[in-house]
């Protein structure tokens, strides 16, 4: 069984993490990167967005994507969770629905590093039953 | 919420929207007395008397967009295993939240994936204190963000190698606990 790791080994790793100029602090230069928001309310976490959340926070470090992926609450789409917005510098933000696995890598693929629009996207038009009522 | 460690995501993302900025999350398994107690405490803002009155209620929520479900889904689970739950919060005070649970009850929900829960926690997050403690078996985990920010010395605690070692960190010794 591997070692249990302590606060020694985080010791341990911050010496070496300290020799690393590529290391920062993200939220310096926030307004230049790319954003995700994942929407995390009771509708969207029941739908699986934990899961979402981790595997793009994961796989655009993976593919060395400068990106933030932040959670916020309910975007009003429950019918189409997990759901996410993707703001890209320069471009309008774009809400996504049903964002799975295959989904998010479908959308770091295709939208975030090849700026092509894919299937999925919550029309900005689209009102909810908050919006009607205004 | 298929898991408990689902509704503990759900229940601290109330905590974030009241502004909290420590959760302390306590997990305690008690084979001997067959019960499992989840403790959920934050410095939020807190509710006053008429919405604490109402946190029960199915799709009541403070919020323009919640589903008001979170909290009625907890309860309705902890009940169904044997348990209840008790929320206690004041305005300014911040809210506390305990679901107990039958813990061999056969509609007891598994605790799940809280490596998880907590990582999710913590990436989108990092400026805000988690303080996760688990007991089982008369053996305690405890995972306290300011400490591991004191430690890291100004390394950002969502770094991709610090995230790696939080992971298998709270894997690695949960398992420890539960063995």
């Amino acid at each position: 069984m591997a070692k249990v790791k302590t606060l020694d080994d985080l010791r341990k790793l911050r010496e070496g993490l300290k020799t690393r100029t590529s290391l920062r602090d993200k939220s310096e230069n926030a307004e230049q990167m790319i954003h995700v928001k994942v929407a995390m309310a009771t509708c969207c976490i029941a739908s699986g967005s934990r899961e979402t959340m981790n595997y793009l926070a994961d796989e655009l470090e993976k593919r060395n994507i400068d990106a933030i992926v932040t959670q916020t609450g309910c975007m009003g789409y429950c019918f189409a969770e997990p759901t996410i917005e993707v703001s890209i510098p320069g471009k309008d933000p774009v809400i996504f629905g049903y964002v799975d696995e295959k989904k998010a890598n479908e959308i770091i693929q295709k939208y975030i590093k090849g700026g092509e629009l894919v299937e999925g996207i919550i029309p900005v038009n689209y009102r909810n039953i908050d919006d009607t009522n205004k | 919420m298929k898991e408990i460690s689902l509704h503990i995501l759900d229940i601290v993302q109330n905590s974030i929207q009241a502004g909290a900025k420590q959760v302390i999350i306590s997990i305690t398994e008690d084979i001997p007395e067959n019960m499992m107690r989840i403790e959920i405490t934050d410095n939020g803002k807190g509710m006053n008397s008429e919405i604490l009155a109402k946190v029960n209620d199915p799709f009541f929520t403070s919020g323009n967009k919640k589903t008001g479900l979170g909290l009625p889904l907890l309860k309705q689970h902890a009940e169904a295993a044997g348990g209840a739950i008790i929320i206690e919060s004041g305005e300014g005070k911040g809210t506390t939240v305990i679901a107990t649970f039958v813990h061999d009850h056969p509609d007891r929900q598994p605790i799940g994936d809280i490596t998880t829960t907590m990582m999710s926690l913590i990436r989108s997050n990092p400026e805000m204190d988690f303080i996760y403690s688990h007991s089982a078996n008369r053996k305690k985990f405890v995972l306290d963000t300011r400490h591991i920010k004191q430690e890291l010395e100004g390394i950002p605690i969502g770094s991709k190698e610090v995230i790696v070692f939080l992971r298998d960190m709270i894997t690695g010794n949960l398992n420890e606990l539960i063995t």
